[in-house]
């Protein structure tokens, strides 16, 4: 079996490279590997679209969209260690 | 007068850093908590930043703004914090994260999927806002099962679009192991999401 062969079927091999291609790091090599086996393989075209989502998912998710509140006396601690501090100075 | 401009803008800060609290807090403890999956020790974190800033007054030249200053300095807490939670770990992985570094969801043989895991087509193409959000719920859940390392490195890479390099770096983690962290988490995160939606 040659190396392309191999990666043809290998689908935790395919699913590799599909990340790393997410952060543009493949070689010309890799891209042709991952594309034969995504053209036979409909099962980590699934892998690929739903890895993208989760990505964008991942960002909006923790890009601030989603606000947490400290509670009233945590803050209150926070603001007299303040102003003791500056007080200090 | 330079000197007197100096003195009036030492005044602005200190004024302002006694707004902080209620200007910031909530937004830095939101930054923290999405990235460490961790209340209290986000919370410990929000404490540090203000004290570090208040340290470092001097230093503040107003090239940013107040927010984007204080969220610099505790990005650098939280790799702190993921350089010790990661460092700790290399010593002794708590049990679930070593069953979840040798789950496989392929076959040792050949590469293929195993068939209970699979991927299905169960996320839909056109935007549903509730659906989303329900989504993205889940998809917290399962972030916050992961390994802390593998959170880290994630959303180091994911989030703050940091570069391998900085990643590798800050986190003591070899390029090929970061590769495979990065392949191992989204692969559990897909499986995650998958197997609580369906």
């Amino acid at each position: 079996m040659n190396e392309l062969t191999k990666i043809a079927y290998n689908c935790k091999k395919a699913t590799f490279l599909i990340e790393k291609k997410q952060t543009g790091e493949i070689n010309i090599r890799e891209k042709l590997e991952l594309k034969i086996h995504l053209a036979g393989c409909s099962i980590c075209r699934t892998f690929e679209k739903q890895s993208l989502m989760i990505n964008q998912m991942v960002k909006n998710l923790m890009g601030g969209a989603d606000e947490k509140h400290l509670d009233e006396d945590y803050k209150k601690h926070l603001q007299e260690i303040i102003d003791k501090k500056m007080n200090e100075h | 007068m330079s000197n007197g401009y100096n003195e009036g803008g030492v005044e602005t800060q200190s004024l302002n850093a006694k707004l902080w609290v209620s200007r910031y807090a909530d937004y830095l403890y939101s930054f923290a908590i999405a990235r460490l999956n961790d209340e209290e020790l986000a919370r410990d974190l929000v404490q540090e930043t203000f004290l570090a800033g208040l340290e470092k007054l001097e230093a503040f030249q107003g090239k940013s703004s107040e927010r984007t200053w204080l969220t610099a300095i505790l990005k650098n807490k939280i790799v702190d914090a993921y350089r010790k939670k990661s460092s700790g770990l290399e010593v002794r992985r708590s049990e679930d994260e070593e069953a979840k570094a040798h789950e496989d969801f392929f076959e040792a043989s050949n590469g293929h999927w195993r068939d209970d895991h699979r991927p299905v087509d169960f996320m839909t193409d056109h935007v549903d806002p509730l659906i989303n959000k329900e989504l993205s719920g889940i998809l917290k859940t399962c972030m916050g099962k992961l390994p802390s390392l593998w959170l880290a490195v994630f959303s180091m890479k994911h989030v703050d679009d940091e570069s391998t390099e900085v990643i590798c770096s800050s986190l003591s983690v070899s390029a090929s192991n970061y590769w495979v962290i990065m392949h191992r988490t989204k692969v559990n995160l897909r499986a995650c999401l998958q197997k609580n939606w369906i």
